[in-house]
């Protein structure tokens, strides 16, 4: 039986459940950082200021409390985002001229629920009905460089004030980047069948009939179906992070790459751009790094560069953009990035 | 009946594939599944939203893997 065929079905059962499995999930969370302190520290006898303690101790203490805001953070994401599809951002968009256009893809590319196998998919339908081209990818931008689970990370280890700097920074990206390829006029450089195709028949919509029942249990496989997927990258994640933690000297970034470093945040986005991994596996390595002293520019950049340009992804967009189109999209948003670096480095130093 | 599952080959296609091959299996119908890789055609169906199912020529599911007891009523459906 899956997952959602053994929770309970009454409106009573459900609500026990509901409030059963907060209290779990608060207890796990408050009790997460002592269990640890007494597991290696009184149990095992480790020394907290030693290394290996330190490593060790992050990488348990993340893997859990990651694991927690993962649940929580997924879960809502989907239900809210079932309201959303793109079937229904496309309507949106058909027809609307660049500028407002790009403004209102890049919003909505941070609600739409999709998958970067969709991506061209949701392309070709969105040229195909109409959408320009400028517009369709400020979406394509705003959807995987404003990521949900980054958000949520953001907020419980950084705070609202980050958080909102990554939201505006990466919606800034998303509309310039695209209204700026918008203007350059490239439909040369894509690939002629999009603008051949034709849709068939009514374009149904996944958002509509859905009850909340349905959103309860799609919500609830998703987390377990993201879990399973990402719990490699986590690990990895952690592991990095933890060993920064322990091993880095502290202000060790500063000394090398500080706010006022000239090559910190290039370097961070050159090797962020080749990198690939999801928003949940990179945040350990960011909050450790932070710890060491690494501006929060550099790491916000580093970051948005992970996410926002991924291989695969651009491998898929191959099919529909030629080469010359997908080298200006790495190019323009790469730059967008590296600006957003420097400008935030030089703001919060101040 | 002449099924087409519409996907670029990723994990949530692989698994429409499966649980359809279950649903056909279980009502013991004659069908074959068809695997649409190719992006323009996917597109030509209308679908945004990978994977998809296609019976008769005609978009049933989109966008989702459903459950084997739904595709089972979508095919009992169209088979009548």
């Amino acid at each position: 039986m899956t997952i959602t065929e053994r929770l309970p079905v009454t409106r009573r059962g459900q609500a026990l459940g509901l409030v059963a499995a907060a209290a779990v999930w608060f207890a796990m969370y408050q009790l997460n950082e002592h269990l640890w302190d007494w597991v290696l520290y009184d149990a095992f006898g480790m020394d907290p200021a030693a290394r290996v303690t330190e490593t060790i101790h992050f990488f348990l203490y993340d893997t859990i409390k990651i694991a927690l805001l993962l649940v929580i953070i997924i879960f809502a994401v989907t239900f809210l985002r079932s309201y959303m599809s793109v079937e229904r951002t496309r309507a949106m968009l058909g027809g609307k001229r660049e500028g407002v256009g790009n403004f209102m893809a890049a919003s909505l590319g941070v609600v739409t629920p999709f998958c970067s196998c969709s991506a061209v998919p949701a392309f070709i339908g969105f040229v195909a009905a109409g959408v320009p081209l400028g517009v369709t990818f400020s979406f394509l931008i705003a959807s995987p460089m404003v990521n949900e689970i980054a958000i949520g990370m953001l907020l419980t280890l950084f705070g609202v004030k980050i958080t909102a700097i990554y939201i505006g920074s990466g919606l800034l990206i998303a509309i310039t980047a695209g209204w700026t390829i918008g203007r350059l006029h490239l439909e040369r450089w894509v690939e002629p069948f999009v603008f051949n195709t034709t849709l068939h028949g009514q374009v149904l919509d996944p958002a509509a009939g859905l009850t909340f029942d349905d959103r309860v249990s799609m919500s609830i496989e998703e987390v377990a179906t993201v879990l399973r997927k990402i719990w490699p990258y986590l690990l990895v994640g952690i592991g990095l992070g933890a060993v920064i933690h322990g091993w880095v000297p502290t202000e060790f970034f500063t000394t090398y790459a500080g706010p006022g470093s000239t090559f910190g945040v290039l370097i961070a986005v050159g090797l962020g751009i080749p990198l690939y991994s999801n928003a949940a596996g990179i945040m350990p390595m960011i909050q450790a790094l932070y710890e060491k002293g690494l501006p929060m520019g550099t790491l916000l950049a580093f970051m948005m560069a992970v996410v926002a340009l991924s291989l695969p992804e651009l491998i898929l967009l191959r099919r529909v953009l030629k080469p010359q189109l997908l080298a200006v999209f790495v190019a323009v948003v790469g730059s967008g990035i590296v600006a957003v670096g420097y400008l935030f480095n030089a703001l919060l130093a101040t | 009946m002449i099924i087409k599952v519409l996907g670029p080959g990723c994990t949530n296609c692989k698994n429409l594939e499966r649980v359809t091959n279950e649903a056909i299996t279980s009502l013991g119908i004659q069908a074959t599944i068809e695997k649409v890789e190719d992006y323009p055609t996917i597109a030509a169906y209308g679908i945004m939203s990978t994977p998809a199912l296609v019976v008769d020529e005609k978009v049933v599911v989109y966008g989702r893997v459903p459950k084997v007891a739904e595709i089972r009523a979508l095919l009992e459906t169209a088979n009548a």
